[in-house]
């Protein structure tokens, strides 16, 4: 339970705190390399090749012929330092290859000795270097210290994405058999099984139907999650830590009574029951079409007319930005509705016709703060305006919640943290990282809980969520104070009971 | 023989610059970019990319928020170089227009804030731990390069004129293919050489971000993923081979 200190007392918490450059920090942070099984199911060689060196320039040269940004961006880079003290794993660690810059110059070096005329007569002069073993180890543990969460592309003069860098380099790495067991074990179930945890139908099935009684035995009210019923009108897909996981399993409780409330007719598939696509977070288009392709399949195989996304931040980047590309057109489903929609888009369209009612006192045990997951606040968009993916989270929690405040501004929005698990670092071999990552965000969160008696934040990421409930304990804070948004939409909508007929 | 040294290297200067720049341009342009990566928030419209791009070039919008230091010396710095360019441009031409004529005295000015911004940041890779850490050689040689043409330049107005109008007469010459004599002024053939080897370097250097900020995808495309679908001539191919 959280004690409100006298603000006299507070100490001075500086959430953008610079550390002291400690060099080589975290050079010993490395996540398990893929096994040969994990490496063929996405399609990659299943160890690393015996010509890795010309393999790698090979790839390198490939995709820069395929993406502009890794072209526009290698070149671009004029080492201004505006990126240097933006990433929170530098913040947290220290390691001065966790500047943003110093990242990409991993990459970058080995790209102007092979690829720039500059390179190949001064290499010296231009740090240019040859693709040595070192370099390979400095690739494979500093591209696996990049959460991919783009907040340096914010600061950057000319938008360099660092998040671009890290994926071609993890799909440099892929394809010279050195991938990531994490993410590629992860891809390998999806492509066979249908979602990240390998859950089979029959126990998804038995999962849900619990969940109904669990609801019924809480509300008396018979609130339904089906699974696979062909001609629903709506096809949520949620990332598949919802359908187990803590605070998540709350917030699939919250888009299920809304859904129900609304009295519309949705459904869960089967086939598509994961909203992740890890293929992002290893730069591979091919693998992350062919996740996209099962919910497009999904889709026509139940006839649905629209796709709502369930709370999960990369997921909802695929979806919003990626989607369309990788598996439309979607002129089969109901053009009056954007594809795919955010479920926060969804229950804020109800609210704002007035078809919900709540309970606000439900959630008076609770001062309330919002974590803007970072591939949502600056990969996507809700709503109509740009900026409305910090909007309408906001504007429900507002709506459910009476005591909400905001992190302090530079910490929040288009400038905010990731939680430090994001972009398939979510091992738990990465824990030390995660745990230093996750710093910037735990001492804003701090601030306003000196200042307003803040007790719990939301989040709409199941990574964020899973991450905070690790690390909050590190930094002073109960597991379960990182809740779901639809978690607070559930303690405090009102449903009504059914007619007894009798 | 200095004149025809220095013909013939701004003659290769010029082409180098020019077909050097272009060939990346065309390298940034002819490279798809097959995923609408906008940083968000991100304009909706094309009239918005262009605003944000005109907001980035004119005003470092971006850079501003990250780091005020680097942005007042970096934009007073490029603002002074524009303005100090345009000056250069009553040498290229004749008669000189009224408008070049009134602001001469603005690129007189504007020489010190050029040279003031470019102190500012070549400072900084020294003093800031994690900007001398990502520092190599040519980002000092690249500010050397600028500081010795801003201050052989100002040399030339402040401390040992110049025969300008023979100057003029020279790059009048070269534009119409007739050499005229270029003085043997020390200051002046410094001043000069450093321009040529600013240009030559200039499409195979970091000085290529002139073009890339026009390019970037996290800058200048439409968030309008959900209303158009983008798809690269590549991932097209992959879709109808996947589909066969």
């Amino acid at each position: 339970m959280y004690i409100k200190t006298d603000p006299s007392e507070a100490t001075q918490i500086d959430p953008l705190e610079m550390p002291a450059l400690c060099p080589g920090a975290m050079a010993a942070s490395t996540p398990w390399v893929a096994s040969p099984d994990h490496q063929t199911s996405c399609g990659f060689p299943g160890e690393l090749v015996d010509n890795w060196k010309e393999k790698a320039i090979e790839k390198m040269g490939e995709l820069l012929t395929k993406y502009r940004s890794l072209k526009v961006y290698l070149d671009s880079c004029v080492k201004c330092g505006a990126c240097t003290d933006k990433c929170h794993y530098f913040l947290g660690t220290g390691d001065p290859k966790n500047m943003p810059v110093a990242r990409q110059d991993l990459l970058r070096k080995v790209y102007r000795r092979h690829f720039t005329l500059a390179g190949k007569w001064f290499p010296s002069l231009v740090g240019a270097e040859d693709l040595t073993e070192e370099v390979l180890n400095d690739w494979y543990s500093y591209f696996h210290q990049c959460s991919q969460c783009r907040r340096c592309s914010v600061f950057c003069p000319y938008g360099i994405d660092t998040a671009e860098i890290s994926m071609a380099g993890r799909e440099i790495l892929d394809h010279i058999g050195k991938g990531q067991k994490y993410c590629n074990e992860i891809i390998g179930k999806v492509h066979t099984i249908g979602n990240n945890l390998g859950l089979r139908p029959n126990a998804l099935r038995s999962t849900l139907e619990g969940l109904e009684e669990d609801i019924e035995d809480d509300t008396g009210v018979p609130v339904k999650l089906p699974l696979d019923q062909k001609g629903a009108d709506i096809l949520l897909v949620t990332p598949s830590a919802d359908f187990f996981a803590e605070p998540h399993i709350d917030g699939l409780i919250g888009y299920a009574k809304v859904f129900h409330a609304a009295g519309a007719s949705w459904t869960i598939s089967s086939y598509a029951s994961e909203a992740a696509n890890f293929g992002m977070f290893i730069g591979s288009y091919e693998n992350m079409r062919q996740i996209s392709l099962r919910i497009r399949q999904a889709a026509l195989d139940l006839g649905v007319k629209r796709i709502i996304f369930g709370e999960c931040g990369h997921a909802w980047r695929v979806a919003y930005s990626f989607l369309n590309t990788l598996a439309g057109p979607f002129d089969f489903l109901d053009p009056r509705y954007p594809v795919p929609q955010h479920i926060c888009e969804y229950t804020w369209d109800l609210i704002e016709q007035g078809k919900l009612q709540f309970d606000k006192s439900k959630n008076d045990h609770i001062r309330l703060t919002f974590h803007d997951s970072c591939n949502v606040a600056r990969a996507t968009r809700m709503g109509d305006k740009p900026g409305g993916q910090f909007e309408i989270p906001r504007a429900i929690l507002r709506t459910v919640c009476n005591h909400y405040f905001d992190m302090p501004a530079d910490t929040i929005k288009e400038a905010t943290f990731c939680c430090g698990g994001g972009g398939g670092l979510l091992t738990d071999e990465l824990m030390d990282l995660r745990k230093k990552g996750a710093s910037p965000r735990m001492k804003a969160l701090q601030t306003v809980q000196q200042e307003h008696g803040v007790t719990h934040m939301a989040a709409i990421c199941a990574i964020c969520k899973t991450q905070f409930s690790k690390v909050m304990p590190d930094h002073g804070f109960e597991r379960d104070s990182i809740l779901s948004v639809h978690q607070l939409v559930s303690n405090a909508i009102i449903l009504e009971a059914p007619q007894d007929d009798d | 023989m200095l004149t025809t040294i220095y013909a013939c290297l701004f003659y290769v200067a010029t082409v180098v610059l020019v077909v050097g720049f272009a060939n990346r341009i065309r390298q940034f342009a002819m490279t798809p970019a097959p995923l609408k990566i906008p940083t968000m928030p991100a304009p909706t419209t094309k009239t918005g990319v262009a605003f944000r791009l005109f907001r980035e070039v004119a005003f470092f919008e971006s850079l501003f928020k990250a780091n005020k230091w680097i942005w007042v010396f970096g934009w007073v710095f490029h603002m002074a170089l524009a303005v100090v360019l345009i000056r250069h441009l009553r040498y290229f031409v004749h008669p000189v227009p009224e408008v070049l004529t009134l602001i001469q005295p603005f690129g007189v000015l504007a020489s010190f804030a050029m040279v003031a911004g470019l102190g500012g940041l070549w400072a900084r890779r020294f003093l800031v731990e994690r900007i001398r850490y990502i520092s190599r050689p040519s980002d000092h040689l690249m500010l050397a390069l600028l500081m010795g043409i801003g201050l052989s330049g100002m040399m030339m107005k402040f401390v040992a004129h110049t025969d300008i109008v023979a100057v003029k007469a020279f790059f009048l010459g070269l534009m119409r293919f007739s050499l005229q004599p270029l003085p043997a002024d020390p200051i002046l053939l410094v001043h000069l050489t450093l321009v040529a080897v600013l240009m030559i370097v200039f499409p195979f250097s970091k000085l290529v971000h002139s073009a890339g900020v026009f390019f970037s995808p996290s800058r200048n495309q439409v968030d309008d993923s959900r209303e158009r679908r983008h798809l690269a001539p590549w991932a097209a191919k992959l879709e109808a081979d996947r589909a066969r």
